[in-house]
């Protein structure tokens, strides 16, 4: 028997209909999708544009693809750093009537890169410590939301360029699931297993001449793991103060801040004896400076550029003399007359090759080398002309790039909790 | 290899009254396949996950062996949790795949090799054992995935709904495949699964679990045949069990317009509570056909028959059933007939219960009763 198709989606697109959905997803033609798979995939995942958006299409069972749908949905109503879902297609038949799996649409994310696009010959040092360093904030910040993993790995992980770090995005949550808070046991489990799958795929590169000779892949699952631990005690930990001195409070709080994080909630206990404080933060929000940074010039950037940005704001403050005029009016003033036209000066055709914030931080770098180079100050829109010939023009293209190459089975996985 | 115990393990989630798994007592024995099946929400991934180390215990115990392992963290377990990670690794071969784990962990090169060769040799694997896992085909792939689990010997295997991604067809060959390969080996086995024919083909024994308590556990064999109560002899089986709760009147049951006959350990194991009533399961493939002058023929007009080729099954209704005194859970009755004689629509066809298929049950607690 037939059965109709039925097209659960986030926000409804009737061209969703268009796809040929009659058709195995191996099988889809190329007018259609974007770019061919390589490998052999777990699932198979294709992309495919679609009113004028990049959409990723996984082929799952009914069951698990309705499940991812809804962590997503999930994720995304948290504000989670995690692809943001678009629909699940169920009901698929070929035209002689034979069940197809289902499909999970998610949007892809724009600038992101799998991490095997990162390193274009061999992956450097400095690149994995970068690359962990995002994986393990992207791990904690999913914990402190109460979402188990089950399955971290480098490949199911997308990174973004963030001024000179990288931010990390969970890409598939087929294994997760999301509780009111997680265990110790749980937490350890999800950061053990990342260890695991994060040594494994660098040991992959190794087999593939693809790592540096003096890198070491057990080494550098260690450093996710002490990193991980760092964040996590640093975001959690009670602290013991002693009531006179007070300032250790603020000083927890700045520490939070540098971070990367917003204290929501902390909670504060005296002792017995009224000497001493107990301090936890209780809720904490990543996104600290992207926050101050969105509140001052409504940019939405990630959390390392809106660093850079605020430091920009902060210098031409001081250098334009506005250093007791209200910071509200300076940032204005900075947007209009300092990032706007260095942004615009970009021509169109080569915006696709970075984000324009990103592209900004590059600015702000290319100047300094530049001022470094030839000992003299160089102006901004110096610094942009120079930027756009001999940097930005001979970039590939970021915004969708897209490489499907890690070899994986047929699904046999995790299922929620009964 | 290893026993699995929970002695009286409870877990309840913070903000919950009622615990999601409760005073859960259950041996397992070294080398069993010992399947954890229920409804969603019955408790058994949260029991799965106890063991695993990802869950909390709020009370009680859990060992493996005679070690307790309460509060172990799950990776000093040695337990194994298999197919959450089915990744392979282009640029490695099938034995550098099966085997990085152990590197990681610091074994010795010639003591990795033994286990990856003793692997693949229980997984037939050994002449590809060189080769990058392109040159394999979809089940030898699978095997290399499983082989990872087997490398590290654990004490306990442990599998959360590992087929739910699967079509239909993959799902019931690598249901064999996982069953004799766990055979094979011989490591004690905890399989959670939603799916009781899953479970009655996979088992040593089947644990049954409803709203966080364990139900019964037994052999499939017991399960079918003796489910404890009228959930397991509904949730075991399919099509499910027909369960109705009717009247006694006199010693026998009033099932529709037939009197059924009851034993007298029966009649004697009732109680007040009960109020007169009878809760009576029977398997449609426990029904005979008879004719209107059949003692106890319980009269069904037929609505559909569901043929299968080998089977046919007749879905009806009970004739002369009182709805104030009685319920027939589902609301139809399930028959299977003969594929080659179905019954028609609208037609009133006649069966017995083969004797000693019946069970009874108590309409209050729905606990079985003596036969």
């Amino acid at each position: 028997m037939a059965q109709a198709l039925t097209i659960t989606a986030v926000t409804p697109d009737s061209a969703l209909f268009d796809l040929p959905w009659q058709l195995p997803l191996a099988e889809w033609p190329d007018d259609v999708v974007l770019a061919l798979p390589r490998g052999i995939s777990r699932h198979v995942v294709r992309f495919v544009k679609l009113s004028g958006r990049v959409l990723a299409v996984k082929e799952i069972a009914s069951y698990a693809a309705g499940r991812e749908y809804g962590l997503l949905k999930d994720l995304a109503n948290l504000d989670a750093p995690a692809v943001a879902p678009v629909a699940v297609v169920g009901g698929r038949t070929t035209p002689e009537g034979e069940p197809l799996d289902a499909a999970l649409l998610t949007r892809h994310l724009q600038f992101s890169l799998p991490y095997r696009a990162l390193f274009s010959y061999r992956l450097r040092p400095d690149m994995a410590t970068r690359l962990l360093d995002a994986l393990a904030l992207l791990i904690v910040r999913l914990h402190l939301l109460g979402f188990y993993w089950g399955d971290v790995s480098l490949s199911n992980t997308l990174f973004r360029r963030d001024a000179k770090e990288f931010s990390a995005y969970l890409v598939d949550a087929e294994t997760g699931a999301l509780h009111d808070e997680l265990t110790d046991g749980q937490r350890a489990y999800d950061i053990d297993l990342a260890r695991t799958n994060v040594i494994g795929e660098l040991m992959d590169l190794e087999a593939g001449s693809m790592l540096e000779d003096d890198l070491d892949p057990i080494a550098i699952g260690d450093f996710l793991i002490e990193r991980y631990d760092q964040l996590w005690r640093a975001l959690t930990e009670e602290e013991t103060i002693s009531t006179d001195a007070r300032w250790r409070l603020q000083d927890r709080i700045n520490r939070l801040n540098d971070l990367g994080f917003d204290v929501a909630e902390m909670s504060m206990t005296s002792s017995r004896d009224g000497t001493a404080l107990h301090i936890r933060p209780q809720v904490v929000d990543a996104g600290h400076h992207s926050r101050r940074l969105f509140r001052l010039t409504g940019l939405d950037v990630q959390e390392n550029q809106a660093r850079r940005l605020l430091n920009d704001l902060d210098t031409y403050r001081m250098h334009s003399g506005q250093s007791d005029v209200d910071e509200d009016f300076v940032a204005h003033d900075w947007l209009t007359h300092v990032f706007e036209p260095a942004v615009r000066s970009v021509p169109r055709e080569l915006r696709g090759k970075l984000e324009l914030p990103q592209i900004y931080h590059e600015i702000l770098e290319h100047r300094w080398f530049m001022s470094q180079r030839e000992s003299r100050y160089v102006p901004l829109d110096e610094a942009v002309s120079s930027y756009i010939d001999n940097v930005l023009s001979h970039r590939r293209d970021e915004s969708e790039l897209i490489l499907a190459d890690t070899i994986q089975l047929p699904a046999i996985d995790d299922v929620p909790m009964s | 290899m290893a026993t699995v115990t929970f002695d009286g393990a409870t877990r309840i989630y913070p903000g919950t009254e009622r615990p999601a798994v409760e005073h859960l007592d259950l041996h397992i024995e070294d080398g069993e396949f010992l399947v954890l099946v229920g409804p969603s929400g019955c408790g058994k991934s949260t029991s799965l996950r106890m063991l695993a180390g990802l869950e909390e215990v709020n009370e009680g115990r859990i060992l493996i062996g005679d070690r307790d392992v309460t509060d172990v963290q799950p990776k000093d377990r040695d337990i194994a949790m298999v197919f959450q990670n089915y990744a392979l690794y282009p640029h490695m071969t099938v034995a550098d795949n099966m085997g990085f784990a152990l590197k990681i962990a610091g074994m010795p090169k010639a003591q990795i090799r033994e286990r990856v060769e003793e692997a693949a040799k229980i997984l037939d694997l050994q002449e590809y054992l060189a080769r990058k896992p392109k040159a394999l085909s979809g089940g030898q792939r699978q095997r290399v995935a499983m082989g990872r689990a087997i490398v590290r010997q654990p004490r306990v295997f442990l599998m959360d709904e590992p087929l739910s991604n699967l079509d239909a067809k993959l799902r019931v060959s690598t249901r064999t495949q996982i069953a004799s390969l766990q055979r094979r080996l011989g490591v004690t086995t905890v399989y959670v699964t939603h799916d009781q024919t899953e479970a009655l083909t996979m088992g040593d024994r089947i644990a049954v679990l409803k709203d966080g308590l364990l139900q019964q556990v037994g052999s499939p064999l017991v399960l079918y045949d003796k489910p404890a109560n009228a959930f397991v002899a509904t949730f075991i089986g399919s099509p499910a069990m027909n369960i109705g709760t009717f009247p006694v009147k006199g010693d026998a049951v009033a099932i529709g317009e037939a009197s059924v006959p009851l034993s007298r350990e029966v009649l004697a194991a009732m109680t007040p509570e009960d109020e007169g009533k009878l809760t009576v399961g029977f398997r449609p493939e426990n029904l005979e056909p008879a004719t209107a002058s059949t003692p106890g023929a319980i009269p069904v007009e037929i609505d559909i028959v569901e043929e299968l080729g080998s089977d046919a099954y007749a879905y009806g209704s009970l004739k002369g059933s009182d709805p104030e005194t009685s319920t027939l859970q589902g609301g139809s009755l399930i028959a299977r007939v003969d594929p080659r004689a179905v019954p028609h629509k609208g037609e009133t066809v006649y069966f017995t219960i083969r004797a000693g298929e019946q069970h009874n049950f108590s309409a209050a607690t729905g606990e079985r009763l003596p036969e």
